[in-house]
């Protein structure tokens, strides 16, 4: 595969809160190559969408780097940002939060052309809008609603044609169908899979979802609490997860047949609070093959095999398992 | 995908829009006319009015409503209908004028709390904390005592006693948009804090500031009134609703003519203002398009 589009280094972002530092992402690193989607799973409030957001910096993160194309787009003056902004773009959650209730679709998705100034004549906006609304299979009739005549999965459309108005060649997707009907959800994703394959998209689909995770992705990265513990292919990890997390997180996942029985990891506990954690392995309290090394040292992403990264000190062990 | 025929984009704009669905309003429109009548009132207090404002006639004060003087006349004889004609031209100016001013210094005000966050938001909101711990009357006073009395500093001293209002509301609509997604979107895409504040933030916050406003006018009328009656407003001659009820007030139980008109004519003219105000809110929000 060609060079990474995306290098993420030692990414940080704490935020200040009245009980202390709340460690949302903690040194984070990963890549992405040019025409991957790389998934991003975890539960709530492990810090996935803070780092969609730290990825295009709409957060300034507490410390690390991004590089973008070979560009550290923390260093970017505004001025230069600015024009870097048109390589990514974000599709958000919510499609009720993510458009202005006060604009119309035709509004909303030229709002990046107005604002970069693409065109200078109007009747090529128009034509670029129009473009877009076909692209995202949105029925040119939509042009004059407005979001709240729209239904779900239109108003995640009109999300999408506007994160392409720019000709982006990379997507930050936060959970771009958590909020759908799962009939709309397949629709929604055909739809970024053809996309993907027309324009040479690289996505970070961040998902809670396993399933569609695992339907969209070349590479899945799952994060516990803040930190990356597993970066793998996405068939590798689904027929083999390595870390002890990633198997708990898997073995939760349903199988619709009721001949097939699946042992499941159950988790003691609850998720430690991400305020001023303690040293050492995130993970530890809740881990079956915690040992007094994982209480102190904490585990870096090692490369397992070609392609695999696991943050676990027995690795070695929990893949026996 | 579907292609479809490419129909041009007929986009109305956005003033049309706000004025086709401002029409439909029935009581917009009548809050609307009402205002026109006011309006026109005031230009035309010269033509309409049957008599000189000003003019005494003691030999006929106090009379009840007649056809010559078909609101009666008050204690130094003068007809109250063109009192009142009159009296619109300066009432209508006071809360116009002393509304616009707070509206637009609190509105800056808040906004720049609310967006910026931090020291700003501080020492602008507990300005404004001082400013409503005194109360208005009060207030007033200080300012007119010294700026001077007449008519311009009525009009600043009550425009600042009700800036922490605006600013207040329009603070708090900053707060509940700034972190929307719809926000972070415009800045995915390059937007400026200036673009976003005039494009998504302040259109998204006009609902509750109209209100405030229209609501405004009339209490800016009657605060006019108050520093009237104190002597700290309007001369006494000159003819102003707010004066007039405040010097009728004293032969309410032989001449309750004195104090109903110009009563009734400030509830006209607040009535109309929030007839217009809530159909203005309406009319900018284009969820309630039918």
């Amino acid at each position: 595969m060609a060079e990474n589009i995306l290098e993420i280094r030692g990414l940080k972002k704490y935020f200040p809160t009245k009980a202390g530092l709340l460690h949302a992402v903690d040194d984070v690193s990963f890549d992405i190559a040019h025409g991957e989607t790389l998934g991003l799973v975890g539960e709530s409030g492990c810090g996935k969408s803070t780092i969609g957001r730290l990825t295009l910096r709409l957060l300034e993160p507490t410390d690390g780097q991004v590089f973008f194309e070979g560009t550290n787009i923390m260093q970017l003056d505004r001025k230069s940002m600015r024009q870097m902004r048109r390589k990514m773009q974000i599709v958000f959650q919510d499609p009720y939060a993510s458009l202005d209730s006060r604009k119309s679709v035709f509004e909303s998705i030229g709002e990046p052309l107005r604002v970069q100034r693409i065109y200078s004549s109007k009747a090529d906006y128009e034509k670029r809008v129009y473009e877009l609304m076909d692209m995202a299979g949105l029925a040119h009739r939509f042009a004059n609603a407005y979001p709240h005549e729209l239904d779900g999965g239109r108003r995640q459309r009109v999300g999408i044609a506007r994160a392409l108005a720019l000709n982006p060649s990379f997507m930050v997707l936060d959970e771009p169908v958590s909020a759908l009907d799962v009939s709309i959800q397949a629709q929604v994703l055909n739809l970024m899979e053809q996309l993907q394959k027309d324009l040479g998209l690289t996505y970070l689909f961040i998902s809670h979802d396993l399933g569609v995770v695992k339907y969209i992705s070349t590479n899945i990265a799952v994060m516990y609490l803040g930190v990356m513990v597993e970066k793998a292919p996405s068939k590798a990890l689904f027929e083999r997860p390595l870390h002890p997390y990633t198997q708990a997180l898997l073995s939760a996942v349903p199988i619709p047949s009721i001949d097939v029985h699946q042992e499941r990891i159950v988790l003691e506990g609850d998720v430690p609070s991400p305020i001023d954690p303690k040293p050492g392995c995130r993970f530890a309290g809740r881990c079956r093959y915690c040992r007094q090394r994982c209480r102190e040292e904490t585990p870096e992403m090692r490369e397992i095999e070609p392609g695999r990264f696991v943050a676990c000190h027995f690795v070695e062990e929990a893949a026996k398992a | 995908m579907k292609q479809e025929q490419h129909t041009p984009y007929k986009k109305r704009s956005q003033m049309q829009e706000i004025a086709r669905r401002f029409v439909r309003n029935k009581q917009a429109v009548v809050g609307l006319i009402m205002l026109m009548i006011l309006i026109l009132a005031a230009i035309l207090a010269p033509v309409i009015a049957p008599y000189d404002p000003l003019k005494q006639d003691l030999l006929h004060r106090l009379k009840a409503p007649s056809a010559e003087h078909i609101m009666g006349t008050d204690e130094l004889g003068r007809d109250i209908f063109s009192r009142i004609l009159y009296g619109a031209r300066i009432s209508m100016t006071v809360g116009l004028i002393a509304v616009s001013i707070s509206c637009v210094t609190g509105c800056v005000l808040g906004a720049i709390a609310g967006y910026y966050g931090g020291m700003l938001d501080n020492v602008i909101m507990r300005a404004s904390d001082i400013l409503m711990a005194i109360p208005s009357i009060l207030l007033n006073i200080s300012i007119v005592a010294a700026l001077g009395s007449g008519l311009q500093n009525v009009m600043i001293a009550i425009g600042i006693s009700s800036i922490p209002g605006y600013c207040r509301i329009m603070r708090a609509s900053i707060l509940s948009l700034r972190d929307q997604e719809f926000v972070e979107a415009s800045r995915a895409a390059g937007a400026g804090s200036f673009y976003i504040i005039y494009h998504h933030i302040l259109p998204n916050c006009l609902a509750p500031l109209i209100v405030q406003a229209t609501l405004r006018i009339g209490s800016a009328i009657l605060s006019c009134a108050s520093m009237s009656f104190i002597g700290l407003g309007i001369v006494p001659p000159t003819p102003e609703w707010g004066a007039m009820l405040s010097s009728g007030r004293e032969f309410l139980r032989d001449a309750p003519h004195l104090t109903t008109f110009p009563g009734l004519a400030i509830m006209f003219a607040v009535f109309a203002m929030n007839l217009m105000g809530d159909g203005l809110r309406d009319a900018l929000d284009p969820k309630l398009k039918n």
